[in-house]
């Protein structure tokens, strides 16, 4: 099991087009990958699970990922939190 | 059967009547004895469902562009939602219940979460998930969608209303024409349907509970009726009109290429309103000498989040250049609030949206949104004659403070040492009262007025130009309207500069020979209106439209005025 935490730079937080982006990467990889934000958690394949987090530019969020290929799944779910394009 | 409403658009359209309606599904829930059928039952109409979904975002992508369709890729997701999909399965399974109840419980209770979030946006993705769940609902209750691809001939669409993105939408190789309940002819669909050249009566009232789908319909876009399964003599008489009117533009068409000038050679512009780069095509098949109005509203609205700068520059030069070089095109900096909004600004809603905190008011506050469009329009400025607009304009502070931004933005320009027209034309739209009785003092600062008719008659003579209980006071030839009008374009010429109306009264034809005669440079309409509007200009004589003009303005009633113009002046030259 590998886990991160990132700080969203997308100036729009997750809302539905990086969220979308973000759940196609996910469901790609074969392992486990849940979103951590505060006392929440939410399965990272799951749109419905992303959005309703509500992150915001600059929040913090922890990505734990378990199972096949699991540190490269981190890196690429990294990219997207940290990307600052819209 | 007939309905009267009000001329949106005009020109004939006749064919099965395809209606817009809101389809409500009442689910019951009850105890299933298969439930793996059950399941199985979901699966595939959620299956179905995503592939329709497939469907319309590749339609999407090639009518509206990659960016617009990725809305859709999310609600594929959505029935793809391993947490949702499987929550509503395992409510099935655990409850023995059938899957429309599992189905809207398990979205009910995503909606909850959704709605109570405390930030606009998302609240409204609840109505995504609704939409995309109602999709679902629909298919197993076995209702199946029609598609305007079902049909083999043009449709006429029949709604309450149309959103302007509805609107926007419309295929107009599909669409023969349209009517709705409620809209006047300034509503932003009306105002659409016209640069689409689509033919459209609106205010219809309750034209939607009157008519069934694939009822045949005459919608007489001319005079303002939609008639409900004519007799075959009527479809006939209609025939020939629609050949009639489509011979008169036909015969307007030869003046496409000709100057807009009076018999006794005093020249105009009659330049086309646009939204976007697609109505621009249609302004220059019109015949349009440039663009008096490009509303960039439009690039911000029906979508997630703000346009990019290198986004807006696409289109703004692609506009620039499907016109010759010296051919002008006013861009309208962003004027969106009041009835236009952009839910991921997340702006509170106001008791005056028309009053309130809207177009300039907006840009001179959030200077980030500001700057990036202007930063677009300058880079745009070297691929054509690109004019500066600013929209809303009260007081001398507004425009100076909007004139600083702008320099800013051209110093940060030059520093990076990115060409842009150091000329570029900037000038004011007139359309509040206050801004038109100083617009001496404004004329010194600006190179052009352009006059929004539309909101300043209903900010002079206090009327809501929506509402329609007070409609009767939405009065272009008003004693007052007109008289603000002209000091308008006295004050800009005493100055040396332009004068130019981008409002819906610009192409109305009696407005057209006093405007003339009040020395108005510029004439900016919707694109249909274009060659109606050059053809009466080069019928009349501009020594005697300002006779026309000084005696028009001693006049008492809106009445009187129009039918002076009329019988003096338009049936003279019939």
């Amino acid at each position: 099991m590998v886990e991160k935490v990132f700080t969203v730079k997308n100036p729009t937080g997750l809302h539905a087009r990086p969220a979308t982006l973000l759940v196609q990467k996910a469901s790609s990889f074969p392992c486990e990958i849940t979103i951590v934000k505060g006392d929440k958690q939410v399965n990272a394949k799951s749109i419905m699970g992303i959005m309703s987090l509500g992150v915001r530019q600059g929040d913090e969020i922890k990505v734990v990922v378990n199972g096949e290929n699991e540190d490269e799944a981190l890196q690429a779910i990294g990219e997207i939190l940290e990307s600052e394009h819209e | 059967m007939e309905w009267r409403g009000i001329a949106a658009s005009s020109g004939i359209a006749m064919g099965p009547a395809f209606l817009l309606k809101e389809e409500k599904v009442d689910v019951q829930r009850y105890e299933v004895n298969d439930i793996e059928q059950e399941v199985k039952r979901f699966e595939e109409k959620v299956k179905q469902s995503i592939s329709e979904l497939e469907a319309i975002q590749q339609k999407a992508k090639e009518k509206l562009g990659e960016k617009e369709a990725q809305i859709f890729a999310a609600h594929i997701l959505v029935l793809q939602d391993p947490e949702y999909i499987g929550a509503v399965k395992e409510k099935i399974q655990t409850e023995s219940i059938n899957a429309e109840a599992a189905l809207k419980e398990i979205t009910d209770q995503f909606i909850t979460i959704f709605e109570s979030m405390d930030n606009e946006y998302m609240r409204e993705r609840a109505a995504d998930i609704r939409d995309v769940s109602s999709r679902v609902l629909k298919r197993l209750a076995g209702i199946e969608e029609k598609s305007l691809e079902d049909f083999n001939e043009p449709v006429v669409l029949v709604a309450h209303d149309l959103t302007p993105s509805d609107t926007a939408q419309l295929d107009r190789d599909k669409v023969a024409g349209f009517a709705t309940n409620i809209g006047g002819r300034t509503s932003h669909s009306a105002i659409m349907a016209r640069s689409m050249e689509i033919p459209a009566v609106v205010g219809l009232k309750n034209i939607l509970e009157g008519v069934e789908a694939l009822d045949y319909l005459i919608v007489d876009g001319i005079e303002g009726v939609v008639y409900k399964n004519p007799t075959s003599t009527m479809i006939e008489q209609y025939a020939i009109k629609k050949k009639a009117y489509e011979a008169e533009l036909a015969e307007l068409a030869k003046l496409k290429a000709e100057p807009s000038i009076t018999k006794d050679g005093h020249r105009v512009e009659v330049v086309a309103n646009i939204g976007n780069p697609n109505d621009a095509k249609v302004a220059v098949a019109n015949g349009a000498e440039g663009i008096g109005l490009f509303r960039t509203e439009f690039l911000y609205m029906g979508r997630t989040d703000l346009p990019s700068e290198e986004e807006q520059f696409e289109a703004y030069k692609q506009v620039a250049e499907m016109f010759a070089k010296e051919n002008p095109i006013v861009i309208r900096s962003l004027d969106i609030g009041g009835d236009k909004e952009l839910p991921y600004l997340d702006l509170p809603k106001e008791m005056n949206p028309f009053l309130g905190y809207r177009a300039i008011r907006l840009c001179l506050d959030r200077t980030d949104i500001f700057k990036t469009q202007l930063r677009a329009i300058l880079r745009a400025s070297v691929y054509g004659n690109i004019k500066l607009m600013y929209p809303m304009i009260a007081s001398l502070q507004e425009l100076r403070e909007a004139n600083k931004i702008l320099a800013e933005v051209k110093q940060e320009l030059d520093q990076q040492n990115i060409p842009y027209n150091k000329e570029m034309e900037v000038g004011m739209m007139i359309e509040i009262p206050a801004a038109a009785v100083i617009a001496d003092q404004l004329a010194k600062e600006v190179d052009f007025f352009s006059i929004g008719t539309n909101d300043l008659i209903q900010y002079t003579m206090a009327a809501d130009r929506m509402n329609e209980r007070v409609s009767y006071l939405y009065q272009p030839f008003n004693p007052a309207v007109l008289r603000l009008i002209n000091m308008v374009i006295q004050a800009a010429h005493k100055e040396g500069k332009w004068a130019g109306m981008c409002g819906e009264m610009a192409g109305t034809i009696p407005a057209i020979p006093i405007l003339l005669g009040m020395g108005l440079d510029e004439f900016s309409m919707s694109a249909s209106s274009v060659l109606k509007a050059r053809s009466l200009i080069r019928k009349l004589n501009a020594a005697e439209m300002k006779l026309v003009a000084e005696k028009v303005l001693q006049m008492e009633t809106a009445e009187e005025i129009v039918q002076y113009v009329e019988q003096e002046v338009l049936e003279k030259i019939k």
